[in-house]
């Protein structure tokens, strides 16, 4: 490639006669390969074939198993241990994998910020994009395949916590729990945990930074309940008491009636919440994403 | 068919592509060329849907990008050799871009044989070497066999060996009728795999031409003359009304295609010769000719729009 050699232009010779051809006005080049509408289900494929493919998911989601099965045993055989037959009478025995999961909470934000965010850290996002022009869709798939494997994981490890401590916990004279107390315990919290990790994502595609969105949603977790600590002041009851109550530690609590105030959520309120709330997100998350460039 | 019509970009105060209309038709290699920073890959980005034009229009086939239903089997694109997400490995980041357009997973292994890859094709994206990361790029955009290939720099980081394979490779896509639209800032590459020329600079278009064309209307063809006798050349050429420059080291030089004039004018006066060859300014002086007349049209035109440096990233290139 010398600069000083005259240049060899090759003339347009392989050039195919294109006016000529067929196939309408735009005329080239026929793949063999057959053609696709892509829907949904194609998106849901290939988010599911990247979550499954990179290690974070199986770092995150070890982890959580780790903590929430390891903390939760351990809750109980603690309890278990330090307790006769009155300790614990007329408790529900279930609410020890409280403990767990609220541990447990940080690897599903983790997870959930980084099937967003580590997109934009990489550049992967603009190959998704490209094959993906529909943001909406990319957005929707990677909500549903995340939510999906949150929820699962979630169900599964607290279910087998659950049916361990209830049965470790027998000889303590804690009642057997309802069959709406085990639903919640189980299905409500694992709701709750996929919202969470939910939010997380949209706050990831949000802030399109990893450790930023990360930072964002530990903050959410952990501040209400640290600020209220310091709001030692009368006049800020109110505050602290709010702060407290609508804290996400209060709220995964509530799950298992045993929520640290008297007042605020109560029942099944905590999801209503949420799902509120990554409702209002979801919608300010897609705006974004359709007005920004990638 | 990639067609462009008044495409512009602004951030704000500046202004990234300025105006762009140009169309890139099927069947030949269109090189898209300007120094960096003049707005190439913008333009792309654009053309992909990626970035939103604050004006003007962009259109695939006539339908605008996000319109596409099966995008990668209309258009293969070779942005980055970043946009990897570098803990997948080759074959399930592949994977993931032929499932969400509905190609058969047999096209991976393909693709992958294609590119050179097939033995690394589990390994993770984030040790592959800078050419090995094109070459994945490449086979990401060659995955649905699309009617219309754009590559951004793709000769970035390749071997010579694959250099010349990224060359043959978009000259045998061209000829089976495909649209190949390729950026580069580097006209001596582009003069071996283009046949027709976009040159874009600060965002504006300079040229749309055929290749041979681009050459015919910007290079300078001249004649390079040495001669002991210089002084005695000298007074002959001027009688002769040929016009001559020096060009030091005792060559001369002689604007236009003269050689057997010159040559015949030398015998007739006794002289002898060292050296009389016709010589063609190559491509990159083409080019380097084509932003300085822009600069002193821009400079007359509207004093001061024109920063001093204007085409300076070709000096380094």
């Amino acid at each position: 490639m010398s600069t000083h050699q005259p240049p060899m232009p090759q003339a347009p010779a392989a050039a195919p006669d294109w006016q000529a051809a067929p196939g309408g006005p735009y005329p080239g080049y026929t793949s063999p390969i057959p053609i696709v509408r892509t829907h949904l289900g194609h998106a849901l494929a290939s988010e599911w074939t990247k979550i499954k493919s990179v290690r974070s998911t199986m770092w995150t989601l070890g982890v959580f198993v780790v903590l929430v099965v390891g903390i939760g045993l351990l809750a109980g055989a603690l309890v278990n241990a330090n307790s006769d037959s009155e300790t614990l009478s007329g408790e529900n025995p279930l609410s020890f994998g409280f403990f767990g999961l609220l541990l447990g909470s940080i690897c599903v934000i983790t997870l959930g910020v980084l099937t967003t965010a580590s997109e934009y850290g990489t550049g992967m996002i603009r190959t998704t994009m490209t094959a993906c022009p529909s943001r909406a869709r990319v957005l929707a798939a990677k909500s549903i395949v995340f939510f999906a494997v949150a929820f699962v994981f979630t169900l599964a490890t607290s279910g087998f916590v659950a049916m361990v401590q209830a049965s470790m916990l027998e000889g303590t004279g804690a009642r057997t729990p309802t069959g709406g107390e085990w639903f919640k315990a189980t299905v409500g919290i694992s709701l709750y945990m996929a919202l969470l990790g939910l939010l997380s994502l949209l706050i990831g595609s949000v802030i399109r930074h990893s450790a930023g969105a990360i930072t964002i949603m530990i903050g959410v977790l952990l501040a209400p309940l640290v600020l209220a600590l310091f709001m030692a002041t009368e006049s800020l009851n109110k505050v602290r008491e709010w702060l407290f109550e609508y804290s996400i530690p209060n709220q995964l609590s509530v799950f298992y009636s045993n929520s640290l105030s008297e007042s605020g959520p109560s029942g099944w309120d905590p999801l209503w919440i949420i799902l509120g709330l990554t409702a209002a997100v979801y919608a300010g998350a897609y705006a974004l994403l359709r007005s920004r460039d990638v | 068919m990639i067609e462009l019509e008044g495409l512009t970009k602004r951030y704000g105060e500046t202004v990234a592509v300025d105006g762009l209309t140009f169309s890139v038709r099927p069947g030949i290699v269109t090189g898209f060329l300007g120094p960096n920073g003049s707005g190439k890959s913008t333009t792309m980005r654009m053309i992909l849907g990626l970035d939103h034009p604050t004006a003007g229009d962009v259109r695939i086939d006539g339908r605008h990008y996000d319109r596409l239903k099966d995008p990668l089997t209309y258009i293969g694109a070779l942005l980055d050799a970043k946009a990897v997400h570098g803990g997948r490995s080759a074959y399930n980041h592949l994977l993931c871009l032929a499932q969400s357009n509905g190609i058969p997973e047999s096209r991976v292994a393909q693709v992958l044989q294609t590119v050179g890859l097939t033995a690394v094709a589990r390994k993770k994206a984030k040790g592959f070497s800078l050419g090995m990361g094109q070459r994945l790029g490449i086979a990401g955009a060659l995955l649905g066999d699309p009617r219309i290939l754009m590559f951004d720099e793709p000769v970035n980081g390749l071997d010579p060996e694959g250099i010349h394979w990224i060359r043959t490779l978009m000259k045998s896509l061209a000829a089976q009728g495909r649209t190949v639209f390729v950026s580069s800032h580097l006209m001596s590459e582009m003069a071996l795999t283009a046949d027709h020329l976009v040159v874009i600079g600060q965002g504006r278009l300079l040229a749309d031409t055929s290749m041979a064309d681009f050459i015919r209307a910007n290079s300078r063809s001249y004649v390079r003359i040495r001669c002991p006798q210089r002084e005695r050349l000298l007074d002959v050429l001027h009688q002769a009304g040929i016009t001559v420059v020096e060009a030091g080291a005792g060559v001369l030089e002689v604007e236009g295609g003269k050689a057997e004039q010159i040559g015949e004018l030398a015998a007739r006066y006794g002289l002898v010769l060292h050296e009389l060859s016709p010589q063609q300014a190559s491509l990159e002086e083409a080019f380097m000719q084509l932003t300085a007349e822009a600069v002193e049209y821009h400079a007359q035109t509207a004093p001061g729009s024109v920063p001093q440096d204007w085409g300076a990233g070709w000096k380094g290139a």
